[in-house]
């Protein structure tokens, strides 16, 4: 535990020192909550089914997060890991595998619940947000779908080549993911065809899932269902296909 | 003697490629065991296996009467690793690497001392990245050294460095054996196992070519001596040929090599001073562990 800890305050002080692979986790969705906040405003709206603006991005604002964090943040940073022979160095010591990658995780992962607690903070003080209706129901939320795309960080990352292939490809995939999958702005804007492409987006799922809660709504099933089959998918294939150099 | 690692048969193929064919060799107690070969030998996948850093097709390895696959965490509590190729993070400094392979280990030496012996007390505070490749050199040594090890691996310890740091290492590898610790060393440079190696086995194609120390080794080849000079004006080789000893002659141009066996230079020199030549450069050169390589192998080791 102590290794643990340690390793994981090591990682989190070399982020900082890194700060521009940090600038997408902690600072853009806060300058896309001010961006549009200071447009749109927090007033309810019939276009948002009598919502505010403010209100229906913050929940997907958080999924933006999830998906930054398993889709780029986590399969970069361990290919980079890879690539550069430090998974080599830390493999030859006395330390587990599940030790060298529990750091990364958590590492990765508290830099995700910064952020999120940076947009809910700063949406509560300047924007007035609503608060979710049950609160708990949402964390086990963010908890349940942030593994599931840590899962998907794990799979990408077995599966780039490089480091730089891991960048390229976790943005080609996570830009249209952000802009169709309501996480980036609200569905409500789409064509319907693009809708229903969205669908096949995971991320889709985390936004339904969060929103819902949000306000109260029961379990979003289908996006349960969804998420925790990704889990299991990846999870399964990555254990498979995850290299070490 | 007892031994350290005991090493049979072992086996380790990528795809087509046999990368380690049928090695066997046992390293004793306290001494620098030089494992030496030319580029693509097999000598860092064979030594990997042996930390248990890599699976091994087939063979049997113990060390310190452990098995590395099964039980690879409780022996790298005890060994030290300098990896051929391996990294910190660029933005990591000196002194956090230490202290965070400290927590690693469950007993280790305090690392301040390292620091110290390894010469990296100012750059305690630099960055990884910003670490000549020396310093990162060094700073890899004293993370192999930190859990106070028995068995020590160097993987090309010297390779990319200047002369001059090459011999301070050297000394470095010497003091480290003279703590009582086990060295072994992996290197593609014969000179170094020559002058470092208690005892050693050259690889190539992934088998062991040869074995044991290095005067054993130079003396099985009995190939004596050489003389070597530059002759002054048109001077006639083949008046060495009859000397006592000599077994051949070379003359391209004016650079004369003489090959034989027992006081081959005081011959060559009453020879050349009956001649009246004034030969330039005269020396003698002892058959070394390059000679030894080529005798078995056919080839010099770097091409
Ligand atoms: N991870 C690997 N995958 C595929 N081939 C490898 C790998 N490691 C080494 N080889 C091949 O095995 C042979 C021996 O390599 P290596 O053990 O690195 O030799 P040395 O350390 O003596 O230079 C070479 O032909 C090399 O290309
Ligand atoms: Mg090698």
């Amino acid at each position: 535990m102590h290794t643990l800890s340690k390793m994981t305050f090591v990682e989190l002080k070399l982020k900082l020192r890194e700060p521009i692979s940090t600038f997408f986790t902690l600072v853009f969705p806060l300058l896309l909550l001010l961006l549009f906040g200071s447009i749109y405003g927090n007033e309810p709206t019939p276009f948002l089914g009598g919502r505010g603006n403010v209100d229906v991005s913050v929940p997907g604002y958080i999924a933006m997060i999830i998906g930054t964090l398993g889709i780029i943040g986590l399969p970069v940073a361990l290919a980079e890991y890879r690539d550069q022979g430090i998974l080599r160095r830390y493999r030859a010591t006395p330390l587990s595998s599940s030790s060298i990658l529990s750091a990364q995780v958590v590492t990765n992962l508290a830099i995700a619940l910064l952020g999120m607690a940076l947009i809910v903070t700063a949406a509560y003080f300047v924007y007035d947000l609503t608060l979710p209706a049950a609160p708990l129901a949402v964390i086990v939320a963010i908890v349940f779908s942030g593994v599931s795309f840590l899962a998907m960080g794990f799979l990408l990352a077995g599966l780039m080549p490089t480091a730089s292939a891991a960048q390229a490809v976790g943005m080609a995939i996570f830009f249209p993911m952000l802009f169709l999958s309501g996480a980036g702005m609200p569905q409500a804007i789409l064509p319907d065809a693009m809708v229903k492409v969205s669908q096949f987006l995971p991320l889709t799922y985390v936004v339904n899932l969060l929103q819902d809660l949000w306000v109260g709504k029961s379990w979003n099933v289908t996006a349960v269902l969804v998420l925790a089959g990704m889990m299991i998918a990846a999870t399964a294939v990555s254990t498979r296909t995850f290299r070490w150099e | 003697m007892n031994s350290v690692i005991e090493v049979n048969h072992l086996r380790k193929t990528y795809g087509s490629v046999t990368a380690v064919d049928d090695i066997s060799l046992q390293v004793s107690a306290g001494e620098i065991f030089a494992i030496v070969g030319p580029n693509g030998a097999g000598k860092t996948t064979a030594v990997e296996s042996i930390m248990g850093l890599r699976r091994p097709d087939s063979g049997e390895i113990r060390v310190l009467g452990l098995n590395p696959q099964t039980q690879g965490r409780e022996l790298k509590q005890r060994i030290g690793i300098q990896l051929q190729q391996a990294a910190l993070p660029n933005r990591l400094k000196v002194w956090e690497a230490l202290d965070l392979f400290a927590t690693f280990y469950g007993r280790s030496l305090p690392w301040e001392p390292l620091l110290e012996a390894w010469g990296l007390t100012e750059k305690r505070s630099a960055q990884f990245g910003k670490l000549s490749g020396g310093q990162k050199q060094r700073l890899f040594i004293a993370l192999a050294l930190l859990n106070d090890p028995e068995v020590v691996f160097l993987d090309e310890l010297t390779t990319g460095l200047d002369p001059q740091a090459r011999h301070a290492t050297w000394d470095a590898v010497l003091a480290i054996r003279d703590q009582g610790k086990t060295v072994v060393l992996v290197t593609h440079f014969m000179e170094e196992a020559e002058e470092l190696a208690d005892r050693l086995a050259i690889i190539d194609g992934g088998k062991v070519v040869a074995c044991g120390t290095p005067q054993a080794l130079i003396q099985e080849l009995q190939a004596g001596s050489r003389v070597r000079f530059t002759s002054q004006n048109g001077f006639d080789a083949a008046v060495l040929r009859p000397l006592p000893g000599v077994t051949q002659v070379e003359q391209h141009g004016r650079h004369i090599t003489v090959h034989g066996r027992g006081p081959l230079l005081s011959h060559v020199v009453t020879a050349l001073t009956a001649a009246n030549q004034n030969p330039v450069d005269l020396h003698v050169e002892q058959a070394n562990l390059e000679d030894v390589f080529l005798a078995l192998t056919g080839r010099k080791i770097r091409v």
